[in-house]
């Protein structure tokens, strides 16, 4: 084991490192620069060893750190990760390193905000995947809109402010929520560490608030029906590093939330109300993906079909109970997490490159207007290679990381119900109708107008951000299984957890 | 009854100390030219730092003087030292100001020191009659400070409103005093105690009495429906008075409600708990919901203040000691949040021009980003974003009424506490968002730049670590 406090570390050195970064000055921009990106290659080599020695035997916390922070309250600086936060943990580091290469020359209003703001952002990201304190977990979650907020307030398009605002109202009405159930907990367990919450007996109606609590906050996050409508405001008008980071790891919290709070906690309410759950993923699946059909911005096309996907995710966490119901198995139920965790990853991995691309057509036409593009490979061979394989990850196309999460939520569907895996499979045509028609319509045909005709094709900084994200797109696709062994024992004991009445 | 021992005069030591020292002050100030008015600065920052050590060199523990009237406990000690803290940053902030606009005056020092003097003996009070002694020395303070600009009709207005309606509150106060005397034949609190329990707390004339009272204290501290002065008063005085106004009265009034209703009238808890829901939430409601519409600075950080004062006494109407505890740890951050947020509006004032409309702060991230964050900090702590103090000081608050089973007060709580955000968050999108109107320039002296940051740091470092307040405070209120 490492002596070494990493996840600490990793949260603390890119927090550290923005406010060095915004002390650097507007004035010395290049310095900024520099600083934010050596500060993001070490925080995703720090966590690198994460994986590396992480011991996949075991579902107990590993890397835990503890020291007496609120004493009283009982709440501890604790952090500690399992399966399920590491992957988004690395994920989340290295988005941060893409999302810093992508922003490098484009920014051009106040710079060293900008990458403090989105390396503070990550610290606090990893804070949040990574502690085992309830307490402590919200301050890192809500702490996590300021820098957000001014994110897209700052750097976005025209209707940023709006967008901005209605972000942060709406994510801050479901958080605090979530804080009455937790202090309510609290009350009852005298500590805000969430192992003891696991534990925690509570009757059915107190777990059925508590669950509603955590669905407001985790349900805006995630976004589901009928609250996803921050989000294709909040995309749209985000700058591309704001839209990756939002798609990439602020959705996945409500994932993750989820995974670590409303399962195990209220094991009992979720599974009485898990047909609310899946009845609303798959109206994201079907109706979302429907409108992602209409739509004319690229960006708001990819955020909507972000909210289909979210679907799946949401599926796979809540399918579990009806397996265990109807096949007394549980092995469906983790092969159901497993491929909601899968999907979390891969699509952290699609839709963030799906924006980087929007955002290499932006930079150079500065339109996200389908209409204004058309037969870019001819101008852009490269640019449009890459836009094509992400597009049909994106599409769940066999050999990409879309296809194995969607693959492995709509099996374990099947063992629920014939019916949730056929509305589920929908998607297959959906996802491939918006997906493809976008390519062909911006990608594909005759060269639209003279804008087009003068593209340049990517330059080197793009080429390696996409690249990377290519590579890591096929990996996963090719050998999930680096992913799935690391999370296995943690999903297996977090169904031992749902299957066990609290009530 | 014994006679007043030597004993007693050394309890008190802080408050003679402060009156001689005032006094002082007052008469040196005759004899000090205009161009040596600095010396009244410095004489009168001597005098708190002075009385602040005294306070800090009472005894612990609790120990009553002059026949119970007045109480040197914890309690007081803790409220009288962060009372002496907030007046000193009051006349550092308002230094450049008052000799900007010609108001550097040393009725502006004396006034608030006696003013501070009233806190102190509200903070002591062992007896309603004591009690009700401060009240009024701290409430002409504040009448006469509000009307301080004598030219400003704005300020004589809001001062005539204030001093109407304080002297109405003030009477309803004495009334409320008069029937729990006649009822219970005592002023003595610690006496109070023992003679309401809950039999004596359903009598009608005890809860007519308490009603009475609830009106008066609630209209110090400006909760609703007895708020209606605040946002006036703090919009019409000097920015200078509206920093002291409202910062440091609360301490002294959390003391009046703390003494009052949890010392003395602590047997008749469930009587003005019920009462406390309503004004509490109220105010919360209507502070949060008007704030929204405002376009002046001041008169929205009034209405926040009768919001947050609706927290405060969310945490008092618990009723228990963590709930105390909660209602004093909102009530000394608030304080410390709304000294930094009205100094901003100092910061950004100079000759002529008062930066109090929300307009004027537009595009202060272009200029000076480092005050913009700062102004972020104060503002998203007041609104209770983590990981500032003001999301602690609403969760010890929250968790004190989840405590004595008030779920939905909580919720409700928590749900207006989001259409706080948006009105806090428009400074945030004033500042970061919008283009700048024209040159944002600050003029303001390099030690209120300092204590400005300090103040605004300070928010969040209080919110990392909040352990020493939180530990002072459980000393306190044992």
């Amino acid at each position: 084991m490492h002596h070494w406090p990493l996840l600490s570390i990793l949260t603390w050195l890119p927090i550290g490192g923005g406010v060095l970064v915004m002390l650097a000055g507007e004035g010395r921009a290049a310095l900024a620069r520099w600083l934010a990106l050596g500060v993001a290659i070490a925080a995703f080599v720090l966590s690198l060893p994460l994986y590396a020695d992480f011991d996949t035997t075991t579902a107990a916390l590993q890397f835990v750190e503890r020291l007496p922070w609120v004493p009283a309250l009982h709440a501890d600086y604790y952090l500690g990760i399992d399966g399920i936060a590491l992957p988004l943990i690395v994920l989340t580091t290295f988005s941060t390193v893409l999302v810093i290469i992508a922003g490098w020359t484009v920014i051009e209003k106040r710079p060293s905000q900008y990458f403090a703001a989105f390396l503070i952002m990550e610290g606090l990201m990893v804070g949040v995947f990574s502690a085992a304190d309830a307490l402590l977990f919200y301050v890192l979650w809500e702490a996590m809109l300021i820098p957000m907020f001014i994110i897209i307030g700052v750097w976005g398009g025209t209707r940023r402010v709006y967008a901005t605002i209605k972000f942060f109202l709406y994510t801050f009405l479901g958080s605090v929520l979530m804080l009455v159930a937790l202090i309510y907990m609290y009350l009852k367990a005298g500590s805000y560490e969430l192992a003891a919450f696991y534990h925690l007996p509570l009757t059915l109606p107190e777990q059925t608030l508590i669950f509603l609590a955590f669905f407001a906050a985790f349900a805006v996050k995630v976004p589901m029906v009928p609250v996803h409508t921050w989000l294709p405001d909040a995309h749209v008008e985000a700058p591309t590093g704001g839209s990756v980071i939002l798609a990439a790891i602020m959705l996945k919290m409500g994932g993750y939330g989820f995974l670590r709070f409303s399962l195990p906690i209220t094991p009992d309410a979720a599974r009485s109300l898990d047909w609310l759950v899946i009845g609303l993923s798959l109206i994201a699946v079907v109706y979302i993906g429907l409108i992602a059909l209409a739509q004319r911005d690229m960006k708001k096309l990819i955020a909507y079909s972000s909210i289909a996907h979210m679907g799946f995710v949401t599926l796979g966490c809540f399918v579990g109970f009806e397996i265990v119901a109807s096949t007394g198995s549980t092995q469906g139920a983790v092969l159901g997490l497993s491929g909601a965790m899968v999907q979390m990853i891969s699509h952290g991995l699609v839709s963030g490159a799906l924006f980087l691309c929007v955002g290499v057509l932006y930079d150079r036409l500065h339109t996200r207007e389908i209409g204004a593009y058309g037969g870019v490979i001819n101008t852009m061979p490269i640019f449009g290679a890459f836009m094509v394989l992400f597009a049909l990850a994106n599409a769940g196309l066999p050999g990409t990381s879309g296809f194995v999460g969607e693959f492995m939520v709509v099996l374990a569907s099947f063992r629920a119900s014939f019916w949730y895996a056929f509305i589920a499979a929908t998607t297959l045509i959906l996802g491939a109708a918006y997906t493809l028609w976008l390519v062909k319509r911006v990608i594909f045909g005759e060269v639209a107008n003279d804008g087009v005709a003068s593209l340049k094709d990517l330059n080197g900084r793009e080429f390696v951000v996409l690249g990377i994200l290519a590579i890591a797109v096929l990996a996963l696709g090719l050998y999930p299984k680096a992913l799935t062994d690391v999370m296995e024992p943690t999903l297996q004991n977090l169904v031992q957890l749902m299957s066990v009445s609290k009530a | 009854m014994n006679p007043t021992s030597a004993i007693d005069f050394a309890l008190a030591r802080p408050e003679i100390f402060l009156l001689g020292a005032t006094c002082v002050v007052l008469l040196a100030d005759l004899w000090i030219s205009d161009r040596n008015r600095q010396l009244t600065y410095f004489l009168a920052m001597a005098t708190l730092f002075l009385t602040a050590l005294l306070v800090t060199g009472a005894p612990d523990g609790r120990h009553l003087a002059f026949h119970g009237m007045f109480v040197s406990d914890g309690i007081a000690k803790l409220l009288k030292l962060v009372a002496c803290g907030t007046v000193a940053a009051v006349f550092l902030y308002s230094r450049d100001y008052l000799i900007q606009r010609g108001l550097f005056r040393g009725e502006y020092f004396v006034l608030v020191l006696f003013a501070t003097f009233g806190i102190f003996i509200m903070a002591s009070a062992g007896s309603l009659l004591t009690m009700y002694l401060g009240i009024e020395l701290l409430a002409l303070s504040q009448y006469s400070l509000v009307a301080f600009d004598r030219d400003s009709p704005v300020a004589a207005e809001a001062a005539m409103k204030y001093f109407v309606l304080g002297a109405i509150a003030s009477g309803l106060l004495l009334y409320g005093i008069s029937i729990i005397y006649g009822v219970t034949g005592t002023f003595d609190l610690a006496e109070l105690a023992t003679r309401v329990d809950a039999a004596a707390a359903s009598k009608v004339g005890l809860l007519f009495g308490l009603a009475f009272l609830l009106a008066g204290i609630s209209f110090k501290f400006g909760a609703v429906p007895f708020h209606m002065w605040v946002p006036d008063v703090y919009h019409g005085a000097p920015t200078s008075v509206t920093l002291f106004l409202g910062a440091a009265p609360k301490l002294a009034y959390f003391a009046l409600a703390i003494r009052v209703l949890a010392e003395g009238l602590g047997g008749a808890v469930g009587a003005w708990q019920e009462m406390l829901v309503v004004v509490a939430v109220l105010s919360i409601a209507v502070g949060n919901i008007v704030a929204v519409a405002q376009t002046n600075l001041k008169r929205m950080l009034a209405y926040s203040t009768i919001s947050n004062v609706g927290f405060i006494l969310l945490g008092i109407l618990a009723g228990t000691p963590f709930g105390y505890r909660a209602a004093l740890f909102y009530t000394i951050t608030y304080v410390i949040m709304a000294l930094g947020s009205f100094a901003m509006i100092v910061l950004l004032s100079r000759k002529g021009f008062e930066a109090d409309r929300i307009e004027d702060f537009r595009g202060l991230a272009q200029d000076h980003p480092w005050f913009a964050w700062m102004m972020l900090f104060l503002m998203v702590s007041t609104a209770g974003v983590p990981p500032f103090v003001g999301f602690f000081a609403k969760l010890y608050v929250i968790q004190a009424v989840l405590d004595v089973g008030l779920t939905w007060v909580a919720i409700v709580a928590v749900l207006l506490s989001v259409v706080g955000a948006f009105y806090y968050l428009r400074i945030v999108k004033v500042m970061f968002f919008d283009p700048p109107a024209d040159e944002v320039s600050v003029t303001a002296g390099g030690s209120l730049k300092l204590l400005l940051s300090l103040n605004a740091l300070t928010v969040l470092a209080l919110g990392v670590f909040n352990t020493a307040l939180v530990n002072a405070i459980a000393r306190a209120i044992p």
